[in-house]
């Protein structure tokens, strides 16, 4: 679970583009891994699934979001606490370290945070650990040591079978992840959070410098009917 | 080693990535996985896979890093398909990798947009060999060389892993979202599937064009998936992008900004859409669309 800006915040860039502006924004757990967090507890409800560790690699603040996964239904939490700068292979280095301890049959990730957009670190994971994968997941259906996924597609949908362990990359369609409302994420702090100091040293192959606006659109014009637009379009060669 | 391998799932792609590999300013080659390459892509060398279907990423990923040995760079589409192979690529070669890369600086220095389209980072690479996968709208197409690249054959070794039980047909008949010159998209308001078809689905037939849609459309059951388009499904860039009856969320803009003309149909004044659009009508969708059509 990755803790982001909440994704319907304005972000813009500071004006000497050395970061974003993010003042006064909430944070959130990344709406993807919402909807992981979802079908993890949706498959422990099935019976598929006995155990949910929910994990992110953040600094403390992450706290927060853990504690609403939590409240979602995950049974424990790992917090890898670090101020460190992690780009997604530093991520599934540290992922692949904790797999390889904790020994899961399934590792539920989003299929792209919403602040960085990479959509990396599962693929990477799953190389890492030579798993199966299955991304932008819209359907699963476990069955026994196998998982079938119906994922989204370029062109629509596709379904794969999957021999557990596996890394599953979770898309918009998969569930809507259930309302947690305060009492609840109060309820859950009795629930363990363990917070312990990554495994590896992260090593970041890319380094963003800068953040600069988008390129401004000119501005446009309302127009009163349908014969200006049609006549505006013509004019523009659009049509 | 500084030279770029590009690596093209089917032929119309061998021409995208042709148009960054040249604005990389290094030699390139190109791997075809399936299909074969159509006109010149200007790649020095062109290896052919010529594999029936594309397989799961996780089944070929060991053959595609193998043929990466020795490329400084190596480039993707990015597509769905394109993201899901190039960061399993990634992985497998321990590689440094960027995302929807629209702008090139240097070998080393890319821009991309994160954050729904709210900035555009400027991201230095800082240790090769460096897997990127591209948005084609920035990179036009090159001219043509006139030398011919040499075509080999290669074998893809695929080694199955996750298996592929079914699989949707590709969408009949109309331009795909990625390559269209005009778009009709319709969000929330349009009733059900039936009235999405029959209005957008109308008004860009008319055009020769494609079928878009925003996420509640698709979340709402009235238009299928592959349709949306945004910062989690396509990234459009056509001549003419009509937006109907679509508020114009940062996540739905951040995939059409591209697009050299907007049209917005909103009934809404403060929509923010209108702030996107060259040309916009305050009206009603269901008067509008008709209109349009008989005037057209
Ligand atoms: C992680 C995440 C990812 C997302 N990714 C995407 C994405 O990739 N693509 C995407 O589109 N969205 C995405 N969204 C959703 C996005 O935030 C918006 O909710 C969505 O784009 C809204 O769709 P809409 O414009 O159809 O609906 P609404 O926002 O409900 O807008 C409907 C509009 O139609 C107008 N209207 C109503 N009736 C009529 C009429 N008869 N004629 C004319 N106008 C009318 C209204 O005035 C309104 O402006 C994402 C959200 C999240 C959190
Ligand atoms: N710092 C992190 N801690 C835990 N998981 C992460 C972290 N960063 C990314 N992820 C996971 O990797 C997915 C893809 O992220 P990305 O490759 O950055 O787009 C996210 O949806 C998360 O599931």
């Amino acid at each position: 679970m990755k803790r982001v800006v909440d994704p319907y915040a304005k972000v813009r860039p500071l004006p000497d583009g050395s970061g974003l502006d993010t003042a006064g924004a909430k944070f959130e757990i990344n709406p993807f891994d919402e909807i992981a967090i979802e079908e993890a507890v949706r498959l422990k409800e099935k019976g598929a699934v006995t155990e949910i560790i929910l994990v992110s690699i953040a600094g403390p603040e992450a706290e927060d979001q853990l504690r609403k996964g939590l409240a979602m239904g995950a049974d424990r939490a790992i917090l890898i606490e670090s101020l460190a700068e992690y780009d997604p292979p530093s991520v599934a280095k540290e992922l692949a370290a904790l797999v390889s301890e904790i020994g899961p049959d399934l590792v539920l990730m989003g299929k792209q945070a919403t602040d960085d957009d990479s959509s990396q670190a599962g693929q990477m994971l799953a190389a890492l650990l030579d798993w199966p994968q299955a991304t932008f997941a819209s359907k699963i259906d476990p069955q026994g040591r196998t998982l079938r996924v119906v994922r989204e597609t370029d062109t629509g949908h596709e379904t794969v079978e999957l021999d557990l362990p596996a890394v599953v990359t979770t898309d918009l369609r998969l569930n809507e992840p259930r309302y947690i409302a305060l009492p609840g994420i109060i309820k859950a702090r009795s629930k363990p959070l363990e917070r312990r100091a990554p495994a590896t040293t992260p090593s970041p192959k890319t380094r963003t410098t800068r953040f600069d606006p988008p390129p401004a659109r000119p501005p446009g014009r309302i127009l009163g009917s349908v014969d200006e637009l049609v006549a505006a379009l013509r004019e523009r060669g659009a049509v | 080693m500084s030279r770029t391998l590009i690596i093209a799932f089917e032929p119309s792609e061998l021409e995208q990535l042709a148009g960054f590999a040249v604005c990389l300013a290094q030699p390139f080659d190109a791997l075809l996985v399936s299909g074969e390459p159509s006109a010149d892509s200007g790649a020095e060398r062109v290896f052919c896979a010529r594999l029936a279907e594309v397989p799961t990423a996780d089944s070929v990923d060991i053959g595609l890093a193998a043929a990466c040995a020795g490329y400084s760079h190596v480039a993707f589409v990015s597509s769905m398909r394109g993201k899901d192979h190039a960061a399993r690529v990634a992985g497998r070669l321990d590689a440094a990798m960027v995302t929807d890369v629209i702008g090139v600086e240097s070998t080393t220095v890319f821009r991309r947009p994160v954050v729904a389209g709210s900035a555009i980072a400027t991201v230095e690479v800082l240790s090769l060999p460096l897997v990127i996968t591209i948005r084609p709208a920035g990179f036009p197409a090159p001219q043509r060389s006139g030398n011919s690249s040499s075509v080999e054959s290669m074998v893809l070794e695929v080694e199955p892993k996750s298996r592929r039980i079914e699989a949707s047909a590709k969408g009949g008949g109309r331009p795909d979202l990625t390559q269209a010159k005009a778009i009709v998209s319709g969000g929330r308001p349009l009733k059900d599937a039936e009235t999405f078809e029959r209005l957008i689905g109308g008004l860009a037939d008319q055009l020769g064009g494609a079928v878009g849609a925003t996420r509640a459309a698709v979340d709402s059951g009235i238009a299928p998936n592959e349709l949306q388009v945004g910062q989690t499904g396509k990234i459009v860039a056509p001549d003419l992008y009509i937006a109907a009856g679509i508020s114009g969320s940062t996540q739905h803009m951040a995939g059409i900004k591209d697009s050299k003309v907007i049209v917005a149909i909103n009934k809404d004044p403060d929509a923010p859409i209108f702030e996107v659009a060259d040309f916009g009508l305050v009206a009603d969708l269901y008067d509008v669309i008709p209109e349009l059509r008989s005037k057209l």
